[in-house]
């Protein structure tokens, strides 16, 4: 049986490709088999992970705490220089253009990507508005998030950094960033399961030397990413407890 | 003005009635060990200080305490978190130049192994309106605390 891989399914759909390539690169480089198991939601993921479905997993800094402290899960690697940042946007005629002009009863779009929306959500503190006293509608990805600010249906829109920068020109010049957040500490991480805690050092080895080699190098381009860098049991430990604060 | 903490320590600060905005989108984030101190923190706690990485490291995060905060206020702090629970609040910090700085601040324990080996602050921009509900209430406890410095924290 292979293991089964997975990625957060925040993943932009430009990459999707580049994970299928990836693992058949983690299977000739490890010798052992793997399989892709990709989900359209995070409700749908966390259900294989709590069925134990799960054994490699590319997953959104939010879900390490159950990862890590339920299901025995260990950190492999991070991706190199690549924080998940947040970004609350606008339609480009409204009159608004800080945080702190925003009134309570407004109505925000958002997705069911957790952390953003968890940033998202901490970023509207300092105008006092939280889930009580806004109007919260979530939709299936970036683009419709756009979508309904451009057709004035929400008054401002939770956006990961770089599927917003992802959107076209066309769409991002009637739009407007009310802030963006730079916290720079919080990110996804590649988490190993209770089955392969044995090849553990041979993962995080190939992982982080992978940029290295020329096709590593492409592979990971294919990704979206320019290399993984190892993180400690602590380093993961701390972003849980970051992200508990949040 | 002099300063006096728990552990004996005093020093003397000039404080200026002058605030400095939380940066929008920054968290401010640091670990101290159990007693308090310094381990580790990123550069929007060492900018928003005013100190240099190399004078806050090892140092008590007492360092950032502003003597308008009533000391009832880092009891409740410390009494929280020695728990093992997480404690929020808004806390005017001091800078370095004696200017000072609003935070809300979420402070939680390390806990591993089933002990508390820690713990991590986190700060984010607070609400004007929840700042000045603080103040008078931070002014009347100090008050009544009947001191300008903190003998408990």
């Amino acid at each position: 049986m292979p293991y089964v891989l997975t990625v957060s399914p925040d993943f932009t759909p430009k990459h999707i490709a580049g994970w299928y390539i990836f693992n058949t690169w983690l299977q000739r480089q490890s010798d052992m088999g793997f399989h892709v198991e990709l989900y359209n939601s995070f409700n749908k993921q966390r259900e294989a992970i709590a069925d134990n479905k799960i054994d490699l997993i590319y997953a959104n800094p939010y879900d390490a705490a159950m990862l890590v402290r339920e299901k025995g899960f260990k950190a492999l690697a991070a991706p190199l220089a690549k924080a998940d940042e947040a970004i609350i946007a606008c339609n480009g005629e409204a009159k608004i253009s800080a945080i702190e002009d925003l009134k309570p009863d407004l109505k925000i779009v958002t997705t069911d990507d957790p952390d953003v929306h968890l940033m998202g959500m901490m970023m509207l503190e300092s105008a006092d508005l939280d889930k009580d006293n806004t109007n919260i509608e979530e939709v299936d990805g970036y683009v419709l998030v756009a979508k309904k600010l451009l057709q004035q249906q929400a008054d401002i829109g939770f956006f990961l950094k770089d599927a917003y920068h992802d959107l076209s020109r066309l769409i991002k010049d009637d739009l407007k960033i009310l802030i963006t957040s730079e916290i720079f500490v919080i990110r996804h991480i590649l988490l190993a399961g209770p089955e392969l805690q044995q090849h553990h050092q041979q993962l995080q080895s190939l992982l982080v030397n992978m940029h290295n080699d020329p096709k590593g190098a492409s592979v990971l381009d294919s990704m979206g990413l320019k290399g993984w860098e190892k993180q400690t049991q602590e380093d993961t430990e701390f972003m849980i407890d970051l992200m508990d604060t949040l | 003005m002099k300063l006096h903490y728990y552990d004996g320590n005093e020093r003397t600060v000039d404080i200026i009635d002058q605030e400095v905005p939380f940066p929008d989108g920054r968290l401010i984030v640091s670990r101290t060990d159990t007693a308090g101190v310094l381990t580790h923190f990123n550069q929007s706690f060492t900018d928003m200080s005013g100190y240099t990485e190399e004078e806050l490291m090892g140092k008590n995060h007492y360092i950032l305490r502003h003597p308008d905060m009533p000391a009832a206020a880092f009891k409740d702090l410390w009494d929280t978190v020695q728990k093992g629970e997480k404690w929020s609040g808004y806390v005017k910090n001091l800078r370095k130049d004696g200017l000072f700085y609003w935070v809300h601040a979420v402070v939680i324990p390390n806990v591993r192994s089933g002990e508390i080996v820690g713990y991590t602050s986190v700060r984010r921009k607070p609400s004007r309106n929840k700042i000045n509900q603080c103040i008078p209430l931070y002014a009347e406890m100090l008050a009544e605390e009947g001191e300008q410095s903190c003998p408990t924290c």
